[in-house]
């Protein structure tokens, strides 16, 4: 409040400096188009890229010639970045950004799957196979973050609900009981570190690494002690069935991947909407961003801030463990030590990097859930392009989104702040 | 504070010593919280050995005909359990007395302390990585990542430049130094730019670091030829740490670690450097009013931080491993974090606390290979440790509890 | 604000506001209020009544206990000991919840809105409407509505719409009393609401005040400004440290009520003799600097400071005083312009040239700028000279030189404190202002700035700062002293400029009348009155 004006002097701030964010965006495109027109165009066969509609070889395909393909993709990104640079069609300069992107992402696939063939419909799955988890996992965040609560313990509460999933739902031999045993799982890491870090008021970030290590060994210790030398009693959980939704799962490519899938997903896609409209509209909404941004200012209109943020943070952990249940209810059929292996820092990043929004949030989880799939798929392809720079995507990426070079991100104010009374 | 202290006022008569003593625990905070969060991790540690042994839980089945059978299980179970850590950590008494009759070496009895201060050797690396960060005000998350650039560093230079003795070393421990360095500039140098936070940044980092050394073993001219995992060429012997041999594994590292301890404790109170950290940690605002810059100190601070940890990624190629592999560095940037948080984040604390770590590793394997309980109980005790020091009012409320009851127990004779 | 359209209005309310069950007058008392913090007793037994209707002026010195006394009656602290009564009802307030319920509403000094909220969302946090049950779903119509319609009701123009980091201050603080009045609350308290107002923005303050008393509500108007109290309090009580030490009806004299406030007759009058004017040392020449929100502050001033003398700037905070001076000490960018200390520029230089090259400053805030709480004495004392002879160089602390330092200057200010190794966050304000001054006075000076030397300051400290700033005018250097309490400029300076929407409006001598630099202040010159 201190830095306040009294009054904003009528001539408002200098002429707008020429390299705008638009214009920052419109060079990289540039650059990266002729990146694809010319590396990637030459280096293509001079071979058909089919992208096929199923999952096979067979049947019905796009298809175009590699190094075309790499060519006229790279040149559209170029002409969507000179359209930027040149301030030309200003009121569609986000969708021009997007259409850069992905066009860049055409002509690098049109380069990779010359000779070869991509199917459309495993890409699709395999992408939101591997963002199930980072969605709710940042969804948890969000809920957390919003409130003030920093949480780097997701990958914690992961391995918690992964973990505590596949015991109960084995001992249990329900998967239902498996999936709300997961939701607990990630509660419990959630409760400690909602108590440490609003009752006795430990710095969230330290809570939280210490955190997803006290879940690595726990879950291990238990694993090693229980599940290695007794697998069939304790580690053998019941799958999650694919429901199949008549009529739509028969929708080509989308249908099998969003219509014929498990409960889970349809749980994550339901939450992205719940949680986006409850944020913004609802009263619990209002009042957890206040808490958010300005916890005095909520306290001093009869708020209760700990009370919200016990509650958001408790939430995030019900939703982080069941992105846990992913793991060992979904992707495979048993729990291993460290099975986690990082996806919570992922989710973390498609948090910061989905701008601390759900939709946000869910976006960069099908972004990076799509560059892992990538990575998966040139590896199968024996790709030159090593599948580890793709992994990096993500961290990457966030990294450029925290530095600002591309627009800054702007946390909660009192995020990661403990709310004390004066 | 004041609350808990009347509350103890109230039974004066009966238990005056209980009081008095309790009340001085309370009053030397540092390390009565310390070894009460120790023993706090111990006795949850002692119940998962329990709660994780069907033989044992299998006789709770019947606890209520014969408690006795129970207990006695459990006892023998965590007493074994914890006398292994302890032997494994400190030495084995037997062996201590084979040594001494002449029945055994001195190699044998004294392997334990050798694995103890070989684990601690690199933790006390990424400990003051991470203590110095701190007190300069930055939260440097990514000791892990800056400890695998001084991997790859220290590996690299250590297999491919086959320089003469002593020098190969020295040449091959600066790079890890650089390598670390690197890793820890890039998050500094965009704090000091553009504000992007450190914890997000080096977190990202740490994991882009992984993935480059998953990718760099298996590249021709790094991996080992003639293997097919992944595994790099073995560093040249002019470029290892020297140490013992045979079973005592300790090397030259663990007296680097206590040299560069003591040369961090200058660098924080008698250099420049350390006064503009610590002013730029407590208050930056005052600092750059005050002329320091602000920038170029997180810069050059997550510089050395990085170049710290960097020299613990060293250590561990050139003392243990001597060869690159996808998880050499382990996870000595993460406990390395611990390791500062326990210590406090001064110098010294750091190097005790990487000790104490560096025994329960070296117990804890023991009492895996003898006990049979997973080696995973060190990480849980470690964790637990930390976060009862990091929350000591919670420390002091469970022992609170406990006071009240001994009070309570003890007022029972009395009465009778 | 339109006063114009207040005055029918409020007459046409006031009946129905009798009646209405929302407005039944409240009269309040506190009955023994104490509050301690740790071995600091903030409040000492304190009995306060106000009378429905009344604007009850609560008049103390910074840290007298004034907003711990408010904070307890909001709900935001509880009392060790005492009670709250509202209209001869015993009360608890555990939380300001109960408080709104009982019908007190407050205006913080820092404002309580989320600056990324709309003014609407702030209005209705914590009192939202909703629809949809359980949901809670929020109705942004009615949200919308009832603020247009308690701003209409009460003359106080808000737009419902705009974001509030967007809003300037006064606007902001319209937001707030609108805020409060949507709750129905019949006691408003106002903590400090005129420090960062225009006079004429606090001449509108006030007409708001009035009318509001005419509906019958009440006021708890906190200040230590004795003119506002003059002109709008029913009733005064004066606290110092943390004690009722008197109360006065609003005909007391200005004196008197100073006399009461610090305990003991003072005279703000510096002793000093004229000044010897001699070169010009520093010299501004089409200043422009931008704020934090990239807008611009400091609008073209053009300024000289010659040695020996004192330069005094006047104004309300936040017309570019602080920018102004940041940029002269390198710590905020120069758009444009000249920043000459005789004859170099200084602009886009390093504050630690700037400090090197014989520049002592004095910052404004200073816990947050001026010193580090968790350093020592003696460390505090070298903040700036760590890395120069002889107390170090660019590698290495010479420790003994460092407290022997320390000892000396801990004698010459007069800094109490248990011994140089003490963390400076543990002592008073006063002390901790006198521990900056000797840093920047000891070494040889060509400028000095000090920006609001004394704020916070106890008066003694005062004394003796002042003492030090003309000792150092005297011994030949160039004084440059920003501060917004007008009596302090005119106290020390020799000149003054009046500083204004970031351009300096006149430069005056300190026999100007106080009415003639007041108008200045406010942006009018010669009968032209800016308009907004």
């Amino acid at each position: 409040m201190s830095t306040a004006t009294v009054e904003a002097p009528a001539e408002v701030a200098a002429p707008e400096p020429f390299w705008t964010r638009q214009r920052r965006f419109g060079v990289a495109l540039i650059l990266l188009g002729v990146l694809a027109a010319v590396l990637f165009g030459s280096l293509a066969p001079d071979k058909d890229a089919r992208f096929t509609l199923t999952e096979d070889a067979q049947g019905a395909a796009l298809s175009i010639n590699g190094q075309f393909g790499a060519v006229l993709f790279g040149v559209l990104t170029l002409v969507a970045g000179g359209l930027l640079l040149a301030g030309l069609l200003k009121r569609w300069s986000n969708a021009l950004l997007v259409a850069g992107i992905v066009t860049f992402v055409l002509s690098f696939l049109c380069w990779q799957v010359a000779g070869q063939f991509m199917s459309l419909q495993d890409t699709l799955g395999g992408t939101l196979d591997l963002a199930l988890p980072l969605i709710l996992g940042a969804l948890a965040g969000v809920l957390g973050e919003r409130s003030g609560v920093v949480n780097v313990a997701i990958e914690g509460q992961f391995l918690m609900g992964a973990f505590a999933g596949a015991l109960i739902g084995t001992l249990a031999g329900s998967v239902w009981a498996g999936l709300i045993s997961a939701a607990i799982g990630g509660v419990i890491i959630a409760a400690i570190l909602a108590v440490l870090s609003i009752r006795y008021l430990v710095d969230q970030t330290v809570v939280g690494i210490v955190l997803n290590l006290f879940a690595l060994g726990i879950t291990g210790f238990l694993y090693e002690r229980l599940m290695q030398p007794d697998a069939q009693h304790y580690n053998t959980p019941p799958q999650m069935p694919a429901w199949r939704i008549p009529g739509l799962a028969d929708i080509p490519v989308l249908g099998p991947v969003v219509f014929d899938a498990t409960l889970l997903l349809w749980i994550a896609l339901i939450l992205v909407v719940v949680i986006h409209f409850a944020l913004n509209r609802t009263r619990w909404g209002l009042r957890t961003r206040a808490v958010g941004e300005h916890p005095t200012a909520a306290d001093t209109v009869g708020i209760r801030v700990r009370g919200l943020r016990y509650l958001n943070v408790l939430l995030g952990g019900v939703v982080a463990g069941l992105g846990g249940a992913y793991f060992t209810l979904v992707a495979t059929g048993s729990f291993t030590k460290n099975m986690t292996a990082g996806a919570g820092f992922i989710a973390l990043a498609a948090l910061i990097f989905g701008r601390y929004t759900p939709i946000g949030a869910f976006g960069a989880a099908l972004f990076f859930g799509f560059a892992q799939k990538l990575a998966f798929y040139l590896s199968a392809i024996n790709s030159p392009v090593p599948n580890q720079f793709l992994s990096m995507l993500p961290y990457l990426a966030t990294i450029i989104a925290v530095a600002g070079l591309v627009g800054r991100v702007r946390a909660p104010a009192a995020d990661g702040l403990p709310y004390v009374k004066s | 504070m004041t609350a808990e202290a009347t509350k103890q006022k109230a039974p004066v008569e009966k238990e005056p010593f209980l009081n008095v003593f309790l009340r001085n625990l309370w009053s030397s905070n540092g390390v009565t919280v310390t070894v009460l969060s120790i023993v706090l991790a111990v006795v949850i540690g002692a119940v998962l050995i329990v709660v994780s042994d069907s033989a044992v839980l299998a006789k709770f089945g019947y606890f209520t005909a014969r408690p006795g059978d129970a207990l006695e299980a459990s006892w023998t179970l965590i007493s074994s359990a914890y006398s292994d850590l302890l032997k494994g950590a400190l030495g084995d008494p037997d062996a201590f007395r084979a040594w001494f009759s002449g029945g055994g070496t001195w190699q044998d009895a004294l392997a334990p302390i050798s694995e103890t201060l070989t684990y601690a050797a690199p933790l006390v690396f990424t400990g003051l990585s991470v203590s110095l960060a701190f007190r300069g005000g930055l939260f440097n998350i990514g000791a892990q990542g800056q400890a695998v650039l001084g991997c790859i560093a220290a590996g690299v230079a250590g297999f491919t430049l086959g320089l003469p003795i002593v020098l190969n070393l020295i040449v091959a421990l600066v790079a890890g130094a650089l390598g670390g360095a690197l890793w820890g500039f890039l998050p500094g140098l965009l704090k000091a730019r553009t504000g992007a936070h450190e914890v997000i940044t080096t977190i990202m980092l740490n994991y882009t670091a992984g993935l480059f050394l998953a990718w760099l073993v298996i590249q021709k001219g790094v991996q080992q030829p003639g293997r097919t995992d992944a595994i790099s060429k073995v560093v040249a012997e002019s470029a290892q740490l020297p140490s013992f041999g045979g079973v005592l594994r300790v090397h030259l590292g663990i007296v680097l670690a206590v040299l560069v301890t003591a040369g961090v404790a200058w660098l924080l109170n008698r250099s420049a450097f350390g006064f503009e950290l610590r002013a730029v940690g407590a208050n930056p605002h005052a600092a750059r009013t005050a002329g320091i810059s602000v920038a170029k100190t997180y810069a050059l601070l997550m510089a050395v931080a990085g170049g710290l940890a960097g020299l613990g990624g060293a250590t561990q190629v050139l003392g243990t491993a001597y060869a690159l592999t996808p998880s050499v560095a382990g996870n000595i940037g993460f406990d390395g974090l611990l390791v500062a948080l326990l210590g406090r984040n001064r110098p010294w604390g750091t190097l005790l606390a990487a000790l104490l770590f560096g025994a329960l590793r070296a117990g804890g394997n023991r009492m895996q290979s003898f006990t049979g309980i997973s080696l995973e109980l060190v990480t849980v005790l470690q964790a637990l440790i930390v976060i009862f020091i990091a929350a000591p009012a919670l420390v002091k409320a469970i022992f609170q509890l406990r006071a009240a009851r001994v009070a309570g127990l003890g007022a029972v004779p009395a009465k009778g | 604000m339109n006063r114009a359209g207040v005055a029918p209005r409020r007459r046409t309310y006031r009946p129905p506001g009798i009646s209405d069950v929302g407005e039944i007058p409240l009269k309040l008392e506190l009955r023994g209020i104490t509050k301690r913090f740790g071995d600091l007793v903030a409040n000492d037994h304190i009995d306060i009544t106000v009378e429905p209707g009344e604007v009850h002026a609560l008049l103390g010195e910074n840290g007298a206990g004034k907003s711990t006394l408010m904070n307890q009656l909001y709900g935001l602290l509880q009392p060790d000991q005492g009670e709250i009564v509202v209209n001869d009802e015993p009360k608890v307030f555990r939380s300001p919840r109960d408080a709104i319920a009982a019908g007190i509403g407050m205006v913080h000094q820092h404002f309580m809105l989320v600056p990324v909220f709309t003014v609407a969302e702030n209005i209705a946090l914590g009192a939202e409407e909703t629809r949809g049950g359980p949901l809670g779903w929020l109705d942004r119509r009615r949200a919308r509505r009832d603020v247009l319609e308690t701003s209409k009701r009460f003359g106080l123009p808000v737009d419902p719409d705009a974001l509030v980091e967007d809003l300037p201050v006064g606007a902001q603080q319209r937001v707030e009393i609108v805020k409060a009045l949507t709750r129905d609350v019949d006691l408003l308290i106002l903590d400090e609401p005129t420090a960062v107002l225009t006079p004429q923005e606090t001449e509108e303050l006030l007409a708001v005040m009035r009318s509001l008393t005419e509906m019958g509500k009440s006021i708890v108007f906190i200040t230590h400004k004795l003119k506002e109290v003059k002109a709008i309090a029913d009733r005064i009580t004066v606290i110092r440290r943390g004690q009722v030490v008197g109360t006065a009806r609003p005909d007391t004299s200005e004196d008197e009520l100073a006399a009461l406030m610090v305990g003991r007759a003072v005279s703000l009058e510096v002793d000093k003799r004229p000044a010897e004017p001699g070169r010009s040392v520093l010299r501004l020449a089409g200043l422009v600097v931008d704020d934090d929100r990239g807008i611009r502050a400091v609008d073209g001033v053009d300024l000289e400071v010659r040695a020996g003398e004192v330069l005094g700037i006047a104004g309300v905070q936040g017309n570019g005083q602080t920018e102004l001076v940041e940029a002269v000490m390198g710590l905020r960018e120069v758009r444009a312009g000249r920043i000459e200390l005789d004859g170099d520029d200084l602009a886009g230089q390093s504050t630690k040239r700037i400090l090197r090259s014989g520049v002592g400053y004095v910052p404004e805030d200073r816990s947050h700028d001026g010193v580090v709480k968790e350093f020592t004495v003696a460390e505090n004392l070298i903040l700036d000279m760590y890395d120069r002879d002889p107390f170090g160089n660019r590698f290495r602390l010479n420790l003994d030189k460092i407290d022997g330092n320390a000892k000396e200057r801990v004698a010459q200010f007069d800094i109490r404190c248990q011994s140089p190794e003490t963390p400076v966050g543990t002592l008073s304000g006063g002390n901790q202002q006198k521990v900056v001054i000797a840093r920047e006075m000891s070494r040889p000076l060509r400028l000095f700035i000090a920006s609001q030397p004394t704020r916070g300051v106890d008066v003694g400290s005062i004394e003796f700062i002042h003492g030090q700033i003309v000792h150092e005018r005297d011994q030949g250097t160039a004084v440059l002293v920003v501060s917004s309490e007008l009596d302090e400029v005119v106290g020390l300076a020799d000149r003054i400029a009046v500083m204004y929407r970031g351009r300096i409006l006149a430069i005056v001598s300190p026999d100007t009348p106080r009415e003639e630099i007041g108008l200045l202040m406010a942006g009018i010159t010669g009968g032209n009155e800016e308009k907004k």
